[in-house]
């Protein structure tokens, strides 16, 4: 073996390909220019474009759980139905503010899956998937009971929102609707990209790819994973309040299981732990989930299915993952290894 | 003299009927350099289990530094200076080197709960991690993912872990398991080379290697001590080699 001067070999490391994965990269901006061309190209459209940034909040939530700390949900939809609920409960009770009833939203769906968390805790995937399910369907059960707080199944109504920041109003064409959902969209984004660059995101990434190793670190695993349950019931309680604040009415569609299953699907055909993942698997599946009903109002499923099955089986990591090998082949033409 | 760093006290465990950890008492002095030798199925990685926390006891106490940490998680006892390797690697394959062993750093330095500040922005923690791939010689695949690298290198990633901990004790699961001969005499040289105010505890089947690194083997035989002595007394215990004999002679025929 050949001897090494320690010091200058360690003088002339370069650490920084570490941080490079927090910069923002050129694709990302060219990323946040669609929400923007949408509102002038599709300005028939905005309502439908509302309802994809919102869902695109919420698989993001869905995303800091499962695929940063590798926590599988069948019940997510609780959080979000949570949120929507305290949303319109607070504007029926006179507090209109749209900024408030996110930030109550926050606050309910996030002290709920605070104490939901430990009994998530316990188990492994499967266990995980059935008590995630029982809370939500309890849940939903529970709102369907209480129709005096709920509206039952008849849903909520009567719920007016004061004008946005106090001067916004909600238009009749959704253009303030639409403007309000990206812009909380893309905040909420900035921030969940922030932390799940930080040590307490690598932690997370840590649990995922091998939760066994941690505690041998000195990590306190479940004080992790309580952590980012929590986060996660957060963001999913802020887009059942944007949902609620943007149509007006909350539906007990919102607790529903198909609507948990439906943002599984969506994450698994964007791919997981990208954050982007979240986003361009509820674009396009919303997208082909609005296009193919238009066409085959009565078998549209079919497609859909069929498109999912596609992307399983031939793309790894749903569309990111496609994306990344299709960037990898571009930068590297001579099968170099990654 | 000084208090050992780890002890055993009368430690027991039972999986149902069967006793792998019977009645151990162990004393591992300050600075040691010792070995836990014994056929398969002694109980030797259950004994380290038990003193880890990754599994509980029977009965009897685990003491760290005198303290009684029997009741204490893993990641606790990891707090108060006691970190391992795995004999079958638990590694991180879709991380960098590099970020391995700085989310080791950040949990060590107390930094790892921080949610606000990109993980670059921890030089504290970063040139620590740095420092131990250059100790050990892991620093020119510091940006490669763990799931890339040559076994033998994957091998040394479970001591940068571990030692990421700034271990007062460190124990020692087969580091060299599946590792060719020549290379795991390169890996004994880097563990021989840690400074002596780290005490570590080695479990390790190549009786050669055992030989030349520990200077005190305890010899675990149906899960309790057989004997405790020096290298050179081990080496002429007849108790001792009738157990490695007898294996070798039924593995001649296997």
């Amino acid at each position: 073996m050949t001897a090494q001067v320690p010091s200058l070999r360690l003088a002339s490391f370069d650490a920084s390909p570490l941080g490079n994965a927090s910069r923002w990269q050129p694709a990302e901006y060219a990323f946040w220019v669609l929400p923007v061309a949408g509102y002038f190209i599709f300005p028939e459209d905005l309502s439908l474009l509302s309802q994809i940034a919102i869902t695109a909040l919420f698989a993001l939530s869905l995303d800091l759980i499962l695929g940063y700390a590798g926590i599988v949900s069948l019940g997510h939809a609780a959080f979000f139905g949570i949120g929507a609920y305290a949303a319109g409960l607070l504007a029926r009770c006179g507090f209109g503010d749209p900024l408030l009833g996110l930030a109550g939203a926050a606050v309910m769906a996030s002290l709920f899956g605070f104490l939901s968390s430990f009994l998530v805790l316990r188990g492994s995937d499967l266990t995980r998937l059935m008590v995630t399910l029982g809370v939500s369907l309890m849940l939903y059960e529970a709102a369907n009971k209480l129709t005096a707080f709920t509206g039952g199944v008849d849903g909520l109504q009567g719920i007016e929102m004061k004008p946005l920041l106090g001067f916004f109003s909600f238009d009749l064409y959704g253009k303030t609707a639409y403007i309000y959902c990206v812009v909380v969209l893309f905040v909420m984004f900035w921030v969940a990209r922030r932390i799940v660059q930080s040590p307490f995101g690598l932690t997370l990434r840590g649990i995922r790819q091998n939760a066994s190793r941690m505690p041998a670190l000195g990590t306190p695993v479940n004080r992790r994973l309580v952590g980012v349950y929590t986060l996660g019931a957060a963001y999913a309680g802020v887009a059942g309040a944007l949902l609620t604040q943007t149509t007006q009415f909350v539906s007990i569609d919102v607790l529903s299981f198909s609507r948990s299953a439906e943002l599984l699907l969506i994450l698994v055909l964007g791919g997981t732990g990208s954050l982007y993942g979240a986003l361009l698997g509820t674009m396009v599946f919303m997208t082909a989930h609005h296009l193919l009903s238009g066409i085959n109002p009565q078998y549209w499923q079919f497609w859909l299915g069929l498109l999912l099955i596609f992307v399983v089986l031939f793309a790894r990591d749903g569309i990111t993952g496609a994306l990344r090998t299709i960037k990898r082949r571009f930068s590297s033409p001579k099968g170099t290894p990654p | 003299m000084s208090v050992p760093v780890l002890q055993t006290r009368n430690l027991v465990k039972r999986f149902g009927g069967f006793v792998a950890t019977d009645n151990v008492t162990l004393n591992i002095a300050s600075g040691a350099r010792h070995a836990l030798i014994g056929p398969n199925g002694a109980g030797k990685t259950t004994l380290i289990n038990l003193l880890t926390g990754f599994l509980e006891p029977t009965s009897g106490v685990v003491l760290l530094n005198g303290e009684d940490v029997t009741g204490l998680s893993q990641h606790a006892r990891v707090k108060r200076g006691m970190a391992r390797t795995f004999q079958i690697n638990r590694l991180f394959p879709e991380m960098t080197v590099l970020e391995s062993v700085t989310l080791a750093t950040l949990e060590r330095l107390g930094q790892s709960a921080t949610w606000w500040k990109p993980v670059g922005a921890h030089p504290e923690a970063v040139d620590a991690a740095a420092e131990l791939l250059l100790q050990l010689q892991l620093l020119d695949v510091a940006h490669s993912l763990t799931r890339n690298l040559a076994y033998g290198k994957q091998r040394l990633m479970e001591i940068a872990l571990a030692l990421a901990a700034n271990p007062r004790m460190l124990l020692l699961d087969e580091p060299a398991a599946g590792v060719p001969r020549g290379e795991s005499r390169e890996l004994f040289e880097t563990i021989a080379q840690l400074p002596r105010d780290v005490t570590i505890l080695l479990i390790e089947h190549d009786m050669d290697l055992v030989f030349r690194f520990a200077d005190r083997i305890s010899v675990l035989v149906g899960g309790t001590v057989l004997t405790e002595d020096v290298p050179s007394v081990i080496a002429t215990d007849l108790r001792v080699r009738e157990v490695y004999l007898g294996e070798s002679a039924k593995a001649g025929h296997g």
